[in-house]
């Protein structure tokens, strides 16, 4: 990291880059035709988690690369503390 | 061989008459016979790119039609002899682009020149479909933003489909052209940098053409950047990306308009 991105930390380029690569994974699916994995695999991981828990879009984190040779997904997922902890 | 080479990008403005123009000369430059098309029916531009709006008699409908012979509509540059340009159509609309028609056009445009290279409008529609229809290559033209990058990735999408020789199950060769790229604004984390774009739209890269006030002023005096100041930065960027498109194998770099402290201080010269 050199100094002037030290000092000049909340760069906007990473964002545009995370939100392009959310957006196509899932745009692809629909024009394309031909789902793309790591797209699917984001819905159904999603999906699973909401069957057991509420969990607010808010809540969720999806960070997704790709590279010729390796993708990645990660999920972060804040579950909200259970109903009797809060009571 | 002929080739038939599309720019395409989806978004308007992001530099594709300026690249069809500026590649179209510089692979003439080169020695190969070029013929460069204009598929913007109803919007044409590229006639005034390449100073050529005061001499379009016939248009590619005409051709497309019958109305006129290829020859009455091919206009040669008058700086190299081996360069044509096939003006669109100012008074009529795409619809009047028919798929036979165009084929046929291109067919006879295969026997006279090496490359065919058509400058495709903006949006997805016919303009757009019928300048790739055709087409061995494309040349994808991407700013380093992201409804540019998005509008790539939704072309990149039609290329692989609805092109003809993708329905013939072929490939169609496909390549970035990165335009507008300020590697000062990318080093500082305020653009998307040349490997994010190719990570996310995952084709091979053919240049990178810096932001320049070059572009405007060759486009000011109608002549293509390769043409009006070959050792510009851009002029550079684009004979380099047409050695790749020859196939050569060229370094990628990016090249800069350098100014001593004379051309910083007297550095706004008239075009």
């Amino acid at each position: 990291m050199n100094l002037l991105s030290f000092f000049n930390r909340r760069t906007s380029a990473p964002v545009a880059r995370e939100r392009l690569q959310i957006l196509l994974a899932h745009e692809r699916g629909i024009v394309g035709g031909k789902p793309d994995l790591v797209a699917q695999l984001r819905e159904e991981i999603l999906a699973v988690v909401r069957r057991h828990v509420m969990v607010e879009q808010d809540n969720v984190q999806v960070k997704m690369n790709r590279d010729s040779d390796i993708s990645t997904l990660e999920i972060e997922i804040e579950i909200p503390a259970p109903v009797a902890a809060r009571a | 061989m002929a080739k038939v080479l599309v720019v395409t990008s989806g978004k308007g403005g992001v530099g594709k008459t300026t690249s069809s123009a500026a590649l179209g000369a510089a692979l003439a430059h080169g020695g190969e016979k070029v013929v460069v098309i204009d598929f913007d029916v109803g919007l044409r531009n590229l006639d005034l790119v390449m100073g050529a709006e005061r001499r379009v008699v016939f248009d590619l409908i005409n051709v497309v039609q019958g109305d006129a012979k290829l020859n009455q509509a091919l206009i040669r540059d008058k700086r190299l002899e081996n360069l044509s340009l096939l003006p669109a159509s100012q008074t009529r609309d795409k619809d009047a682009l028919t798929e036979e028609g165009v084929a046929r056009v291109l067919d006879e445009l295969r026997q006279k020149f090496d490359w065919i290279i058509c400058d495709s409008p903006a949006g997805i529609e016919r303009g757009a479909t019928m300048a790739m229809r055709h087409a061995d290559v494309a040349v994808v033209v991407t700013n380093p933003e992201v409804s540019s990058v998005r509008d790539s990735d939704r072309i990149i999408g039609l290329l692989d489909s609805k092109t003809e020789l993708a329905e013939k199950g072929g490939r169609i060769e496909k390549h970035l052209l990165l335009t507008r790229y300020d590697p000062v604004r990318a080093e500082r984390g305020e653009m998307l940098k040349v490997d994010d774009v190719l990570e996310i739209l995952s084709i091979p890269l053919i240049g990178i053409i810096p932001e320049s006030e070059e572009v405007l002023r060759a486009s000011n005096v109608g002549s293509p950047v390769t043409l009006n100041n070959p050792a510009s930065a851009p002029g550079r960027a684009y004979f380099d990306a047409v050695r790749r498109l020859k196939g050569e194998t060229v370094e990628l770099t990016i090249p800069t308009d350098k100014k001593g402290l004379f051309g910083k201080l007297f550095g706004r010269r008239a075009a």
